[in-house]
């Protein structure tokens, strides 16, 4: 017991743990519990069955009752505790309910009958993480659909993010030219004009281009995004000049020199950005709403407010279904997680 | 199979699939590059530059640039007609409507109330979402900071609820406020009524500011993370053998040193806060009545949801949006530009 202690309080170069430390790890646990908590409460829940859902006050696992099979009966009989008029308790299966009245027969010898009064039975039941929810959330959510068009959505617009924006961060980056910083200075003052504020004139310009109702419309617009021109290029002027003439020197032409001295140095910035865009793509809500209104379209964002603004939807399902949603991006953050905190907390501040 | 071979067998998978992937991509510079020969012995080498910014210019221009200046279009005409070209020059009516009040402290007395509301509940929300969030997120980074074991483990920890979406962020928080939720489990078990969290305005208002800043504090908390490990220890040093203690440290050391930060962490909080819309549509879609309803989703109503489309409205509203976003961005750059 005391190695566990001074496992616990250990710290790094004192010996004696002072308030501040018991402090710090209280925050520490505090601050572990609020940010997880809601998450596994989430978790735990969407195997809940709808009953249980319903529960007041709710219980911290999804337990379910038990069942047991019974020759002579179709369907698997409810089993309950019941304590019987001499005093005793007997573990049986339920065959039906009348009213106040229950009638149970003993699982072993299925021909005996007993009556017993609802409030003198208890259901039998044990923790169990049953998929229920999962199969029938899946079956009227479509989300095969939903899903599709989110991988979709967030690779095709990753890929096509970071070959525009790459190009236009090597030029500005790298070419001295008539008008360079004129875009530059149009691109970095519209950082600060977000989509929303010009919700209706873009949902113009996408009926336009006939892109209404098509996936181009939520994948091309948000790939000039001026975040990530101005990320690679600021990467960009570090690369030496020296490398670009001796490739020149070597004959090579200048989108070669994009592709196969540039784009390899450009690495870890490239790398961000492909964290930074998988994350606002998956995540997107407001674009997609607005370019698409048919359901066999929608992203699995849409799809999943759309499911909960359905009228008589139960919370199991919808729960269920949100943590399918938040399921991929939890695992890509679990391997990434260290390469993804420190490339945010270094790139952020621009 | 044992745990080496399996390793082994992973290692050379990758390196097939790695190698497949090298030769899809050198076949494709391959072939682009005797396009992009042919384009660059046309418009020379001057005129590379400008084929390397067109394919990005013309998707921001498009679609982001030619977005802003239809916008004023919008926003100086009337109607109910979608199209530009049909919809009759009205001034600056659009704007006379909005700012329209009798009694500007009082959103009942205004031609377009929801408008007013809108804009006190984005103030209110903006005030206390950003102020929370700032103070638990420098708390946060300064535990973060101390000599903790596990700093990365607890570094994942507060950045994680910011990889949520939105949508999935409210439905978590609305399960656990429902009447028959998490809290008021808890709440009654320690003897205490029911709340009505969803239903009660003010209520509502409290949890809209506290799911942002549990949603949204992880990624502040980093950028100061980083702020102050990049003040020298040395510093610290020197203060502490002239005898400062933990307290004058911080605030004659930290906090200065920590200012630059701290101005990029304030507006570009401030920028985000002034455009919520995504969380509170989820998980109250403005309500209860209009408690939660801010200029963005105002905006969102009058342009998409609403039976009779106010197309001039919500790009009027959204010009003085922008308005106040220029202004925060530009106060930003000042204050920066004062600290260099």
């Amino acid at each position: 017991m005391s190695t566990v202690t001074e496992f616990l309080t250990k710290t790094r170069g004192r010996r004696q743990p002072d308030l501040t430390d018991i402090i710090t790890y209280l925050y520490l646990a505090l601050g572990t519990l609020l940010m997880f908590g809601p998450v596994v409460w989430l978790v735990l829940s969407s195997f809940k069955t709808p009953a249980e859902i319903a529960t007041f006050p709710p219980r911290l696992l999804p337990y379910r009752q038990e069942t047991v099979e019974v020759e002579g009966y179709d369907e698997p009989l409810p089993l309950y505790e019941v304590t019987l008029d001499d005093g005793s308790t007997a573990v049986m299966a339920q065959v039906r309910r009348v009213g106040l009245e229950a009638q149970l027969i003993d699982p072993a010898s299925p021909d005996e009958i007993v009556k017993v009064n609802i409030e003198n039975r208890e259901p039998v039941e044990s923790v169990s993480f049953r998929p229920d929810n999962y199969i029938e959330g899946i079956q009227s959510f479509n989300f095969a659909t939903y899903l599709r068009n989110s991988v979709i959505v967030t690779i095709g617009a990753t890929l096509l993010t970071l070959l525009v924006n790459s190009m236009a961060a090597f030029a500005l980056a790298k070419y001295y030219f008539p008008g360079r910083t004129l875009i530059f200075l149009i691109m970095i003052s519209t950082l600060m004009i977000p989509l929303s504020v010009v919700l209706v004139p873009v949902f113009l310009v996408i009926t336009g281009v006939g892109w209404n109702n098509s996936l181009w419309g939520v994948i091309v617009p948000g790939a000039a995004t001026p975040t990530g021109v101005f990320l690679l290029r600021q990467y960009m002027l570090t690369i030496p000049e020296e490398l670009l003439d001796a490739a020149r020197i070597d004959g090579a032409s200048e989108w070669r020199i994009y592709t196969q001295v540039i784009l390899p140095l450009s690495r870890p910035a490239l790398a961000v950005l492909t964290i930074f865009s998988v994350m606002w793509r998956w995540n997107d809500f407001l674009w997609p709403l607005i370019v698409l209104s048919r359901s066999e379209l929608f992203t699995l964002q849409v799809g999943l407010q759309s499911f909960q603004g359905q009228l008589n939807v139960q919370w199991n399902l919808i729960l269920a279904m949100t943590v399918v949603t938040l399921l991929p991006i939890t695992i890509v953050f679990a391997v990434l997680q260290r390469s993804i905190t420190t490339g945010i907390a270094t790139t952020g501040m621009k | 199979m044992t745990a080496q071979s399996t390793t082994r067998a992973t290692r050379s998978i990758g390196k097939s699939i790695d190698g497949a992937f090298s030769a899809l991509f050198n076949a494709l510079i391959g072939v682009t590059d005797t396009f992009f020969s042919l384009v660059q012995r046309v418009v020379g080498l001057r005129g590379m530059p400008y084929i390397f910014v067109l394919p990005n210019l013309l998707i921001f221009g498009i679609f982001i640039l030619f977005p802003m200046l239809l916008n004023f279009v919008y926003a100086f005409t009337g109607g109910i007609q979608f199209f530009p070209n049909q919809r009759p020059w009205v001034g600056t009516a659009n704007f006379e409507q909005l700012l329209t009040c009798q009694n500007f402290l009082d959103p009942n007395t205004c031609y377009q109330d929801r408008f007013w509301r809108a804009v006190y509940n984005t103030v209110f929300y903006v005030v206390f979402q950003v102020g929370f969030m700032v103070v638990i997120s420098l708390a946060t980074a300064l535990v973060l900071n101390s000599s903790i074991k596990a700093r990365g483990f607890f570094r994942s920890v507060f950045f994680y609820p910011v990889l949520l979406s939105p949508i999935v962020v409210a439905l978590i928080w609305k399960w656990i406020l429902q009447e028959n939720g998490l809290l008021n489990g808890i709440l009654t078990g320690l003897g205490f009524d029911k709340v009505p969290f969803m239903v009660d305005a003010s209520w509502a208002r409290f949890w809209v500011v506290g799911i942002s800043v549990w949603a949204f504090m992880g990624f502040y908390t980093l950028i100061l993370l980083a702020g102050l490990q990049a003040i020298p220890s040395e510093v610290y040093e020197a203060a502490q053998i002239d005898g400062a203690g933990a307290w004058r440290s911080f605030l004659n050391i930290t906090l200065p040193l920590l200012m630059p930060t701290m101005t990029v962490v304030l507006v570009l909080a401030l920028i985000r806060a002034v455009q919520i819309f995504d969380v509170v549509f989820a998980f109250t879609g403005g309500g209860p009545g209009t408690a939660t309803l801010y200029m963005v989703q105002y905006i969102y109503d009058n342009g998409f949801a609403s039976p009779t489309k106010q197309y001039g409205l919500a790009a009027s509203a959204s010009l003085l949006m922008a308005a106040v976003l220029i202004i925060l961005t530009l106060g930003q750059l000042r204050t920066r530009r004062g600290e260099v």
